[in-house]
C-alpha cells in the first residue's frame, strides 16, 4: 500500500514511474475519508486542491525535476497560514479566517512541488500538551483512540503515525513537535531557533515557537527540515545560511559518541515503564561504543516554571491582535472596548484565556521584577549551563515525555500535571537547542520516544546522530495497531 | 521576593488589561488556578543569580535591517476580506468619541 511508505520510499517510486502523484494523493485522501472521522487528525482536507497540484507536480517529475519532495503530499498544522485554505488555530475566534498569503514554510513546500493534504488539528494556539484542547475537537492515538495523541501539534504526529500522510509540520514552543511524536511514535524535529522562518506562523511564543517536521523515520523528517529551512528576510529572527544540510545524514558511526544524561530529567516524575525502555536503549547504544556519563544541569528543575511565565508573557502580548475586527467573527459589546473584550472573552477558549491572564499579571506593573525579568535571568543560566555542557558531550538525551500516551480527560482535573509533561522539552525551547524525539520501544505496548537535544546550530550533527541510534534500535518504530 | 495571592479584585483588573469579559464562575475558576499558578512559581523564589545576564531571546542575531526598498503588499480587497464588518471599503467599529 502506498500509504505504508515513507517519503523517501515514495520518492524512488515515482522517480521510478512505478506509481503516479495522483494514485499517492488520492490513496492517502482515501485513509483520511475512512480513518480520520476516529481519530481526528485533520481539521480540514483539501482534496480538490491537493489532486490539482498533483497534476502539476506530475508534470514536474515527467519533465525530470529531482527534488525529493516533488509529489509528496505534507499536513500542516492549523497554525501555519495557507492562502485560501481556512486556518483557525483550532479556535472559535479565527473560524472562518482565510490567510491571503502563505507562510514561508508552504512557499518553499510549493516550490519543492510538494502537495499541501490538509490542516491538522491542535491544542487552540498551539497552548496544551494533549491535542484536548481543540476548540472542535480531540484528537485520538493511533495506538489507543481512547487515549491522547499528545500535543500542540497532536493532528500533524497522528497524520503521519497514522498513514494519513507521509509527512507534516507542526510548532514546537515548549515540545509541542516531539511531546505528540513521542506518544504516537514517529520522529519530531524542532530545530535550532532561527533555521526555519515562522514567517506566516501564528504567534504563540515568539521567542520560543519554531517550526519543525514529523516523520516516520530520522531520513525523512531531515528530508522535510532541509526542504523548509534556511534564512527568510520576512522573519527577522531567521538566521543567515541557515539551510539544513542533510547531504550528509547517514555517514556518523556512534562509536566514541559522548552522550549525556542528565539527572534531572530521569526523576520520579518519570514512569517506571518509560524509565525502563530509556534504560535498555542506552544498554545497547553502549554495546554499539557510545560513551553515556552523567551531567549535572540543575537549572532543569526551574525550566516548567520559568516557561510557564514567559510562554504566557509572550503570548498575552501576541494574542492582543485577535480583536473581531479585521478577521474573525465578532461579538457585540457595549463600546469599542467591551465589543473587543466581549468577542475574546466569548471565542477563546479557557486553556488560552488562562494562559493570557497568567501573562497580563506577570508583565504588571509591579509583579514584572518578581516574574519575567527573574525568569529570563534563569533562562540566561540554563543557556550557560547547556553551552558549558555541550563542551564535554554531543547531545543530551532523555525521555521526551515523563509517561506514555494518556486516557482522555485523565489529567483535565490536575493542569499542573499536564504542565509538567512539557519537563524533558522545555529546555531546548528556552535555549533554542535542537531537539528530536526518536521513537526508541514501547511500554504497555505504547510507543516511548527518546529526546535527543544539541548544541546550537548543531542541527545537522545531531539528525546524523539521530539516524545512527535509530539503525541501532531498529525495534524502535512499529505500525499502529489499525488497519 | 515575595510572592502575592491573587485577589478576585486583582482577577477582574487583569482580565480587564487584557480585554477579556469573564462572568462570574470564571472568575472564580481563574482566582483558583491563577494562585495554584502562582504558588507552584514559588520554586524560582530565592534562587543566586548575580552575574547571571538575562536572555530574553537565544538569538545571536543584532540590528537585523531592511532594504528600503518598494515590495506590493496586500490589494483593498485582501486586506478587507477577512473582516466582520465593513462598509465602504472601511472597518466599522463601535464610536468612540462622543458627539
Amino acid at each position: 500500500m502506498l500509504t505504508q511508505l515513507s517519503a523517501s520510499e515514495l520518492a524512488v517510486k515515482l522517480r521510478a514511474r512505478e506509481c503516479s502523484v495522483k494514485e499517492i494523493v488520492e490513496a492517502h485522501l482515501d485513509r483520511i475519508s475512512i480513518h480520520d472521522l476516529t481519530h481526528g487528525a485533520f481539521l480540514s482536507v483539501c482534496a480538490k486542491q491537493a489532486l490539482e497540484m498533483a497534476d502539476s507536480s506530475q508534470a514536474r517529475i515527467d519533465s525530470g525535476e529531482t527534488s525529493p519532495l516533488t509529489g509528496i503530499p505534507v499536513a500542516l498544522k492549523d497554525n501555519i497560514s495557507t492562502e485560501g485554505i481556512p486556518t483557525t488555530c483550532a479556535s472559535r475566534i479565527l473560524e472562518g479566517y482565510v490567510p491571503q498569503f502563505d507562510a514561508t514554510v508552504v512557499s518553499k513546500l510549493k516550490e519543492h512541488g510538494a502537495i499541501v493534504l490538509g490542516k491538522t488539528n491542535l491544542d487552540e494556539f498551539a497552548m496544551g500538551s494533549s491535542c484536548e484542547n481543540s476548540a472542535f475537537f480531540p484528537t485520538r492515538n493511533p495506538w489507543d483512540p481512547d487515549r491522547a495523541a499528545g500535543g500542540s501539534s497532536g493532528g500533524s504526529a497522528v497524520a503521519v503515525a497514522a498513514e494519513l500522510a507521509p509527512l507534516s509540520l507542526g510548532s514546537d514552543t515548549g515540545g509541542s513537535v516531539r511531546m505528540p511524536a513521542a506518544l504516537c511514535g514517529v520522529v519530531g524535529f524542532k530545530p535550532t531557533y532561527g533555521r526555519i522562518s515562522r514567517y506566516g506562523l501564528v504567534a504563540f511564543a515568539s521567542s520560543l515557537d519554531q517550526i519543525g517536521p514529523f516523520g516516520r523515520n530520522v531520513d525523512d523528517a531531515a528530508l522535510l527540515a532541509s526542504a523548509v529551512s534556511g534564512h527568510d528576510p520576512l522573519d527577522c529572527t531567521s538566521l543567515p545560511d541557515s539551510r539544513i544540510d542533510v547531504s550528509d545524514l547517514k555517514s556518523l558511526s556512534l562509536r566514541g559518541l559522548k552522550i549525556g544524561l542528565p539527572k534531572e530529567l530521569f526523576g520520579p516524575e518519570i514512569q517506571p515503564g518509560v524509565r525502563d525502555t530509556i534504560e535498555m536503549a542506552i544498554e545497547e547504544l553502549t554495546k554499539e561504543g557510545v560513551d553515556f556519563s552523567e551531567v549535572d544541569l540543575p537549572s532543569i528543575n526551574f525550566g516548567v516554571t520559568t516557561y510557564y511565565i514567559i510562554a504566557p508573557a509572550e503570548a498575552s502580548s501576541n494574542l492582543a491582535r485577535f480583536d473581531g475586527i479585521r478577521f474573525g467573527p465578532h461579538v457585540s459589546g457595549q463600546g469599542h472596548v467591551e465589543n473587543v473584550a466581549a468577542t475574546r472573552g466569548k471565542l477563546f477558549g479557557h486553556e488560552v484565556k488562562l494562559r493570557i491572564m497568567v501573562g497580563t499579571y506577570a508583565l504588571s506593573s509591579g509583579y514584572y521584577d518578581a516574574y519575567y525579568l527573574r525568569a529570563q535571568h534563569i533562562r540566561g543560566m540554563m543557556c550557560e549551563e547547556f553551552n558549558r555542557a555541550f563542551q564535554e558531550i554531543d547531545c543530551i538525551m532523555s525521555p521526551t515525555s515523563p509517561v506514555v500516551a494518556f486516557r482522555l480527560g485523565e489529567l483535565n482535573d490536575d493542569p499542573l500535571a499536564l504542565k509538567l509533561l512539557d519537563l524533558c522539552t522545555i529546555p531546548a525551547n528556552l535555549g533554542g537547542f535542537p531537539s528530536l524525539s526518536l521513537p526508541c520501544g514501547f511500554s504497555e505496548d505504547l510507543p516511548v520516544g527518546m529526546c535527543l537535544t544539541g548544541p546550537a546550530h548543531g542541527d545537522e550533527r545531531l539528525l546524523q546522530i539521530a539516524f545512527a541510534i535509530e539503525q541501532a534500535l531498529p525495534w524502535g518504530y512499529r505500525r499502529p495497531p489499525m488497519p | 521576593m515575595m510572592i502575592m495571592t491573587i485577589s478576585m479584585e486583582e482577577v477582574r483588573h487583569v482580565a480587564r488589561l487584557a480585554r477579556l469579559e469573564l462572568d462570574e464562575l470564571e472568575l472564580v475558576a481563574f482566582q483558583g488556578e491563577l494562585n495554584a499558578l502562582l504558588g507552584h512559581f514559588q520554586d524560582i523564589e530565592g534562587i543566586e543569580l548575580s552575574g547571571i545576564v538575562h536572555k530574553f531571546n537565544t538569538s545571536s542575531l543584532l540590528n537585523v535591517w531592511a532594504n528600503d526598498q518598494f515590495q506590493s503588499g496586500f490589494n483593498h480587497d485582501q486586506v478587507f476580506r477577512n473582516a466582520s464588518v465593513t462598509k465602504a471599503g472601511l472597518f466599522i467599529v463601535p464610536t468612540i468619541i462622543e458627539e
